[in-house]
């Protein structure tokens, strides 16, 4: 494995990435050697049956857990040499994650839920305001800013946790099954709002059971046992350069 | 069949010439199923002998027009009030595809399944590129292409979701042993009477009932 430079498209690396939980009889290999990047203006889908990795992968990707082996690089800086508190800091102004089970603080409004990482950053107050409620617009939830989630149908509370992940100038952008909760309609305007973002610069990994969502990424990455059996990108290498280029 | 009904629709708004019909067609179909003028004509022959249309004048360029009757036009709100009833899907190719590899020993199905969803995936990609490329529609013609790329959206999307189905259906029937390879049942000739040659005993079945085995009609519907 060696550590050339990364070309300066490249947002995210992962390299023989595994993961094994527990020892012995009841272990679990989740994951078992991936090996995936992620460019500037590239949005890459990733299906596959329920346990086959998705989710491991996601948390691995966004320095929420450590692998067992492999390597992640984030625009160029291996995360097993930084120490957490540069991780959490990349998380906080890098990466936008979407849960599977949303993650909204209970105690706080959408639009202090979609700050709150620009806060932790030390934004001045106006201007996180203005980019959150900004966030909140592009998934049409800026008339519900000052409701707590509770207050808050199931789609409407992933619309605000897809806003948290975007707001501000998060460059890479991982979403776990971001449309899970929303009709037809609703979750085609997100998957436009996110295309829409990376083809302005961002990256993104959007993990889904939904094909026609899917279909919105540039590439379809299949697992299957925690390994990448396929891949699917239709126009090729081309467009992507073309939009990578104009990012 | 849809161009007679379609056509037939389109001359209840007025008489048209064949030519015309055939642009009228085009802009209300998204231009998705290009008909040529020979069809037109057909068409429209047999429109003329059910005495659904009837030839109308003739004008300086010599266009023939053809005019609704009403019995014709009885036809058309029967078309639209009426479902459509799918019986003969495209995806049955696939289905009777997929049902007879199961059946084959040395095919290995999931990765005849996984080939299939990853060109059925990028056909997905390639009209949803092709929408995303289109925002709101701002005219009927707009709209009209709309609904139809949307439809072979939902049809490719349908078909994906069918093979992940599929693949986990396959799962567990070989989890449970029951996708074992059906081996040929209908090639022992009968005892006691010599077979000349193979196409005669194939003849000679060709009446029999159908073996039993997963491709009964259930399994492709
Ligand atoms: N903390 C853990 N301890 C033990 N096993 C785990 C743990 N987390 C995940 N697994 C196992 O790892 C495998 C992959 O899980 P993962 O959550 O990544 O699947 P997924 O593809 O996201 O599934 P889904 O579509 O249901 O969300 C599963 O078999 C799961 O049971
Ligand atoms: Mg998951």
């Amino acid at each position: 494995m060696s550590r050339a430079l990364a070309p300066a498209t490249e947002l995210l690396r992962l390299d023989g990435i595994a993961q094994h939980y527990g020892k012995g009889e009841t272990a679990v290999t989740a994951l078992a050697g991936i090996d995936l990047t992620v460019s500037r203006g590239e949005l890459v889908a990733i299906m596959g049956a329920s346990g086959s990795g998705k989710s491991t992968l996601l948390t691995i990707a966004g320095g929420l857990s450590k692998p067992t082996s492999g390597e992640v690089i984030i625009e160029g800086q291996w995360l097993s040499d930084l120490p957490p508190t540069r991780i959490a800091m990349l998380r906080r102004r890098t990466l936008g994650f979407v849960f599977q089970d949303f993650n909204l603080i209970p105690a706080l409004t959408a639009l202090e839920n979609v700050t709150l990482p620009l806060e932790l950053d030390g934004w001045k107050s106006r201007k996180a305001r203005a980019a959150g409620l900004e966030a909140l617009a592009s998934v049409e939830l800026d008339d519900h800013a000052n409701r707590y989630p509770d207050d808050l149908s199931g789609g409407q509370q992933q619309r605000v946790a897809i806003a948290r992940a975007v707001v501000g100038t998060r460059r890479l952008i991982l979403a776990d099954e971001p449309t899970g909760a929303l009709d037809s309609t609703t979750g085609e305007l997100v998957l436009r709002m996110l295309r829409s973002r990376v083809d302005a610069g961002a990256g993104g990994i959007l993990v889904t059971h939904d094909p026609r969502h899917a279909a919105w990424a540039d590439r379809v990455v299949f697992l299957r046992d925690g390994r990448i059996i396929d891949q699917s990108a239709p126009a090729g290498v081309d467009t992507l350069f073309a939009d990578a280029q104009r990012a | 069949m849809s161009i007679r009904q379609s056509l037939l629709a389109i001359l209840d708004q007025g008489p048209c010439y064949g030519y015309q019909l055939r642009g009228e067609f085009d802009r209300r179909t998204g231009s998705t199923w290009p008909l040529n003028v020979g069809q037109i004509y057909n068409t429209l022959d047999r429109l003329e002998r059910d005495g659904l249309v009837a030839k109308a004048d003739t004008d300086s360029e010599g266009h023939v027009y053809y005019a609704i009757t009403d019995a014709g036009h009885d036809e058309v709100t029967r078309w639209l009030d009426s479902p459509v009833i799918r019986t003969q899907a495209t995806r049955d190719e696939l289905a009777i595809k997929l049902a007879i590899a199961v059946t084959l020993p040395g095919v290995n199905i999931a990765e005849v399944i996984q080939v299939q969803r990853a060109a059925s995936l990028r056909t997905l990609q390639d009209l949803t590129r092709t929408k995303n490329a289109t925002s709101e529609p701002e005219s009927a013609e707009e709209l009209a292409w709309m609904l139809v790329v949307d439809s072979m959206i939902f049809a490719a999307e349908a078909e994906v979701r069918w093979l992940d189905h599929s693949e986990t259906r396959l799962a567990r029937a070989s989890a449970r042993g029951f996708a074992e390879p059906l081996p040929l049942s209908t090639s022992s000739p009968k005892r006691g009477r010599p077979v000349k040659a193979e196409p005669a005993a194939q003849a000679a079945q060709a009446g029999q009932p159908a073996p039993a085995g997963p491709l009964t009609t259930d399994a492709v519907r």
